[in-house]
């Protein structure tokens, strides 16, 4: 039973997804879409229940035995991605209703919630199978529905953003297509747990190598790993405001989900240590913190902000995985999760100040705490997460990065996890200098229907799916036990196979 | 270009084979190679060969768009439709064997239906981006 409950998590938005497509009407299409998400947010919880202990729940897609068939195998490590991405696509669908009505043109309701569908779908896929061919399948899923909603985008440049993300997604996933040809050439499987347990009769050929290369920079071009992220910043800059929430708290996850699955299942440990991989990892992981952050304090719109944090973010959980101890792994697994949990906040809160102001540049918006106290006192709780402050979700994460890196004497990272931590602050204090201090200006508003109250009061869905991150960024911060226990189970694994 | 009369009679004559080219491939595509991506790109070059002769608003009238968008999403739900048809037997997702008594027999009719729905979505789609396009150059 519970192998069947398993594949609806795919199986819900494919069918779904479709229907929604015919509807025109808002009301429907959002109400569909919140179904969903909630159906695969109850089945990833419960999935995750079942195999917290170290079990796997198997499915055979089409009855069909692995090596041959699609294997979907999912350990607490699935499981934990599973439950991440549709924890946030249900708080994106909450904040969704008000801020697409605004955002997006009326006749393409129904094709945009199809595409967030669609999205969803192919992330939960990613998270969920045991076949890299049928991985790279899932990843073109999410990553063609992306550039479709990122091109929604009221702002013009929105277009031009979601092309150059095209571009260098294709360049991406074709690179990751070539290693797994190449890998296939060599091991003949595309079984991860095949290509694994047979990795020895083929390690020898030259082949494999070129492939690892190829599947890791394709996968780093996915997950904006420092180099390689020049799409991310104006991609979730420019995007309708819910899918800049959902892909910063999503999208780059599951990429690094794959990048560790990658590293750690596929092939070993003791194959790639060789090859300079985790010192290279870890050098573009600290360049990536300080780069990330002193660009997002550089910036002076919130949107573009929030998005080169990202990089920086990403860069400590890529220095939690290069540590390749138990904290260090530990750690980049609960920061994928408080990651997700703090951005999504922040980009609610930015989402809704571009509902009430019509703006998100900091210049614009002077003084303008006064109006809307709660949603900045959300964003505050968030950053403070971001920064690290104790008592929040970031500063348990941070604290289990610094004690691997402490543990084994790596100066340089304690010192870039520093500096990024004080830019962070520097970054954030930018936002509030702006918001509290600075003298209250009135923001120029065009194009407002008569009789529009949307200036002057922000919807209640989107409050409720604000304060819901919010308060999840001090709850995670105080009882700790859910994703240390999951991220904890995970490493265990991981460095014990 | 809807007076050239040798291009007018040509894609009259050639449309007809087209498409039946591409019901060959669609049906005989779990025998031979082809399937149902192949046949849906096909019989979408036949719409396309009569929009380019006789004009995109003749083409519009032959298929209508709205059509075209419900035939995308059915031809997608025909494919889930299969699988969980094959989970309600009481097999796994996309499980063919389980949908009729024989397996083998159920094999071929849960291929070929598979197939159908993706020639189905593949030929609308290819239809609606040509058709798209086509609009950008030249609005109405």
């Amino acid at each position: 039973m519970t192998e069947q409950i398993t594949i609806l998590l795919v199986i819900i938005p494919l069918l779904c997804a479709p229907i929604t497509a015919i509807f025109k009407s808002h009301k429907i299409a959002w109400a569909i879409t919140f179904f969903v998400s909630l159906c695969c947010l109850l089945i990833s919880s419960y999935i995750l229940l079942q195999v917290i202990d170290g079990s796997q729940v198997i499915y055979e897609l089409g009855g069909w035995q692995p090596p041959w068939g699609i294997e979907y195998k999912i350990d607490s490590l699935n499981a934990f991605v599973a439950l991440i991405v549709s924890v946030m696509a249900v708080v994106s669908t909450v904040f969704a209703y008000a801020s697409v009505q605004r955002e997006i043109d009326d006749d393409l309701y129904g094709l945009f919630y199809a595409a967030f569908q669609l999205c969803l779908l192919g992330l939960l896929g990613i998270a969920l199978t045991g076949d890299i061919f049928n991985l790279f399948v899932f990843l073109e899923i999410s990553s063609l529905s992306s550039y479709a909603l990122i091109s929604m985008g009221s702002n013009r440049k929105a277009l031009t953003a979601a092309f150059s993300y095209l571009i260098l997604g294709t360049i991406g996933a074709t690179f990751f297509l070539i290693g797994v040809g190449f890998l296939y050439a060599a091991s003949g499987s595309l079984n991860i747990f095949d290509i694994a347990s047979r990795f020895e009769t083929y390690e020898k050929m030259q082949l494999v190598t070129t492939s690892f290369i190829f599947i890791i920079l394709g996968i780093g071009l996915k997950a904006a790993i420092f180099p390689l992220h020049s799409w991310l910043p104006n991609a979730y800059g420019y995007a309708p405001s819910v899918i800049s929430i959902f892909l910063a708290a999503t999208a780059t996850k599951v990429s690094i989900y794959v990048l560790i699955r990658v590293l750690f299942d596929v092939y070993p440990m003791e194959y790639w240590s060789k090859l300079l991989i985790p010192q290279v990892l870890l050098t573009l992981g600290c360049v990536a913190v300080i780069y990330g952050s002193v660009r997002a304090w550089q910036q002076n719109e919130i949107r573009r902000l929030l998005a080169f944090s990202s990089v920086a973010q990403i860069g400590y959980i890529i220095i939690g995985l290069a540590l390749l101890s138990h904290s260090g792994i530990t750690s980049a697994i609960m920061h994928m999760f408080n990651h997700a949990v703090i951005k999504a906040t922040l980009f609610m809160a930015a989402g809704m100040i571009l509902y009430r102001a019509r703006s998100t540049t900091l210049s614009d918006l002077g003084g303008f705490a006064v109006n809307m106290p709660w949603t900045f006192a959300a964003l505050f709780i968030a950053g403070l997460s971001l920064i690290g402050v104790p008592g929040t979700a970031g500063f348990v994460s941070k604290w289990y990065l610094l004690e691997g890196a402490v543990a084994q004497q790596k100066w340089f990272v304690v010192i870039s996890i520093a500096l990024g931590s004080v830019f962070a602050v520097a970054y954030l204090w930018k936002i509030v200098d702006a918001m509290y201090f600075s003298a209250q200006r009135k923001i120029h508003i065009t194009k407002v229907k008569s009789g529009d109250i949307s200036l002057a009061v922000a919807p209640k869905s989107m409050s409720v799916a604000l304060w819901t991150g919010a308060i999840a960024c001090i709850y995670f911060g105080l009882f700790t036990k859910l994703p240390t226990d999951a991220a904890k189970s995970v490493a265990t694994a991981l460095l014990g196979s | 270009m809807g007076n050239d009369l040798v291009l007018r009679v040509v894609s009259k004559w050639l449309s007809p084979i087209i498409i039946l080219f591409a019901f060959y491939v669609q049906f005989h595509g779990d025998y031979s190679p082809g399937g149902g991506f192949q046949a849906g790109v096909i019989f979408s070059s036949a719409i396309l060969l009569y929009a380019l002769t006789f004009g995109i608003d003749a083409a519009v009238k032959l298929i209508p768009e709205k059509a075209l968008r419900l035939c995308a999403s059915f031809g997608v739900l025909l494919y889930a439709g299969v699988g969980v048809l094959s989970m309600l037997k009481g097999g796994n997702f996309l499980n063919y064997s389980v949908l009729v008594e024989d397996p083998l027999l159920g094999q071929h009719i849960g291929i070929i239906v598979i197939e159908l729905g993706v020639g189905i979505t593949v030929a609308s789609v290819m239809i609606l981006l040509f058709f798209t396009f086509s609009r950008r150059v030249s609005p109405e």
